[in-house]
């Protein structure tokens, strides 16, 4: 073919409204919280799932860990919420991977979106199932006995730094979705990254009860560190050091899987 | 002259499957352009490719004058989509999805409810505006994901069969809002498997198959690739077929053919033989219930274009 393609533009452009991607994203943040809320079956795991937990291991194991039921709610709660929030990050990885099969992605694709909107609305929405957890679990706690030791603004700060290691994981689950052609696949590898980083800790048990090789590994995990700044910012106890490992972690897992996430999101056609 | 989108020599490959072979595609603006071939021509490739979904391995695509890979986001801002499955989220109401889309267009929220309400209305759609769209028929799906496309006035819209598993009555409905469009000034690119679809939307029909363009021109054009018109009489009383053959054998020099039961056709090179059969019809007083003169259709000139070498598409009833 001779024809030549000239690029003269022949239809003007109107240029967007500024902070595009805040908006978009808090658009499509509001997409996900009305599709959760039309379908709340989807919040089972972070209302019924924490309050079996809790059952489970206080009933089950208290009186011979601890000895008093009262005295291992107090020791498990906190660490117990670190680890059923995070839980709850790893399904916006799943939605997220068929949700994007859906044609619905194609028209968000053509359209004059940032490429990350899709993803950050996807996370930030899901962050509703955090607060979710949080909130059962503190009230069923509370109804079985469990007492906060320290102030309300330490127990808030708490809440968020979890919420904030959440978030930062759900990046590592948005990239798996990315990755990975099946929705049930993620699912199983979800299992597969979670149990290890939320068992391996001392959820359950003081980390001096453990063999040495899994105290090491409790040393280097960053949700032993958040169960920890959990404890201490809800029942008492030092809590800098742990906050600090904590903010780092999060700061670091986000800085590293949210771009591999957006950028396997863009290859994905 | 200048094309409101052009395509060039566009090579597509998904691994060993060569999907587009250097395509060209142009319409100029306010136009139809039918792009008509089976499954897996390579329709659906193309049109992902000047929406910016697929960047092409060789070739160029400019969309308002815009390059598609270059300035992706000049190109998303002036055209809209409709793809092959509704691209619509079934758990968002009809209101919803057009609000979405509105605000990730940068309207602002009372001018996104004000623009969805408007074409709910256009598209018949106010009655199911507040019910999610999974509780939508078919047709109304459709119907949606059309107007989704339409939310930020684009002056290029590429539907990608839209009709597809449609009724023909539904079929008729959405190719009025086509035409609708395209009356404001819209350019349309419209993928099609139905002939008689691209016969009655489109200016400029390109005949895709096996990923190249192997027939260009108006629908009248095609037409006359395959031959020129023919003559189709049906007699009210099929024992006059026999006397029918031999006036259409005398007025004209083709072969005189049976076309399905009781009718009988010849082609013919000149239309004025149409008088002459008519006359010689009504002195061998012979009542006809049928006559006609016309093209071949789309139907036929694709068949012939592809030399069979694809089966016939049904064309749906």
């Amino acid at each position: 073919m001779t024809t030549i393609t000239t690029e003269t533009p022949i239809i003007a452009v109107v240029p967007g409204r500024p902070f595009g991607l805040v908006r978009h994203s808090l658009v499509m943040a509001r997409r996900s919280l009305i599709k959760t809320m039309r379908t709340p079956e989807q919040l089972l795991d972070v209302t019924l799932q924490p309050i079996i937990f809790i059952v489970l291991f206080v009933y089950l194991l208290g009186g011979a860990i601890a000895g008093s039921r009262h005295d291992y709610l107090q020791f498990l709660l906190p660490a117990l919420l670190v680890q059923n929030v995070l839980f709850a990050s790893a399904p916006t990885g799943v939605s997220l991977n068929t949700d994007i099969k859906t044609g619905v992605f194609d028209r968000f694709r053509s359209l004059p979106i940032g490429r990350s909107a899709p993803l950050i609305g996807g996370v930030l929405g899901d962050m509703i199932r955090f607060v979710v957890a949080i909130v059962v679990m503190l009230g069923f706690g509370y109804a079985l006995g469990f007492r906060f030791g320290t102030n309300p603004l330490a127990v808030v700060a708490a809440c968020l730094l979890v919420m904030f290691l959440a978030f930062s994981f759900s990046w590592m689950f948005v990239l798996l979705g990315m990755l990975v052609r099946e929705p049930g696949a993620v699912q199983g590898l979800g299992f597969v990254i979670m149990f290890p980083l939320t068992f391996g800790t001392n959820v359950l048990v003081p980390t001096n009860t453990l063999p040495g090789w899994l105290q090491a590994w409790v040393k280097v995990n960053p949700v032993a560190d958040a169960m920890q700044a959990a404890r201490g910012l809800m029942v008492g106890g030092p809590v800098l050091d742990a906050v600090v490992k904590t903010l780092l972690w999060s700061v670091g897992i986000l800085a590293v899987f949210a771009p591999l996430a957006v950028r396997a999101y863009r290859r994905k056609t | 002259m200048s094309f409101a989108f052009q395509a060039t020599g566009l090579v597509k490959r998904f691994g060993r499957t060569t999907a587009l072979a250097g395509v060209d595609l142009a319409a100029e603006p306010g136009t139809v352009l039918g792009v008509l071939g089976p499954n897996g021509a390579g329709k659906t490739t193309a049109v992902r490719i000047l929406a910016t979904l697929l960047r092409p391995d060789a070739g160029t695509a400019v969309v308002g004058g815009y390059d598609v890979v270059k300035h992706p986001a000049a190109v998303r801002r002036i055209s809209g989509l409709t793809g092959q499955f509704a691209s619509v989220d079934e758990d968002l109401t009809g209101t919803e999805n057009l609000v979405l889309i509105g605000q990730l267009l940068d309207l602002r929220r009372g001018e996104a409810k004000s623009r969805a309400a408007g074409l709910l209305a256009d598209f018949d759609l106010t009655e199911a505006a507040d019910r999610p769209v999974k509780t939508y028929s078919g047709g109304m799906r459709r119907r949606l994901d059309l107007a989704a496309s339409l939310v930020g006035r684009p002056a290029i819209v590429y539907l990608d069969e839209p009709t597809t598993g449609l009724d023909p009555a539904k079929r008729e409905d959405v190719w009025n809002m086509v035409r609708a469009q395209v009356r404001e000034g819209t350019t349309v690119l419209l993928t099609t498997q139905y002939l008689e679809e691209a016969d009655a939307l489109a200016d400029k029909i390109s005949v895709i198959d096996h990923g190249k363009v192997i027939a260009h021109g108006t629908p009248a054009q095609l037409k006359h690739i395959v031959g020129g018109q023919t003559i189709s009489v049906r007699p009210a009383d099929p024992a006059h077929l026999d006397a029918v053959s031999v006036i259409l054998a005398g007025t004209t020099k083709g072969q005189v053919e049976s076309r399905g039961r009781g009718v009988l056709s010849v082609p013919v090179d000149d239309a004025k033989v149409l008088g002459t059969v008519i006359r010689q019809l009504e002195q061998a007083g012979i009542d006809v219930i049928e006559l006609s003169l016309h093209l071949p259709s789309l139907d036929e000139v694709f068949f012939t274009l592809t030399r069979g070498t694809e089966k016939k598409q049904e064309v749906a009833a």
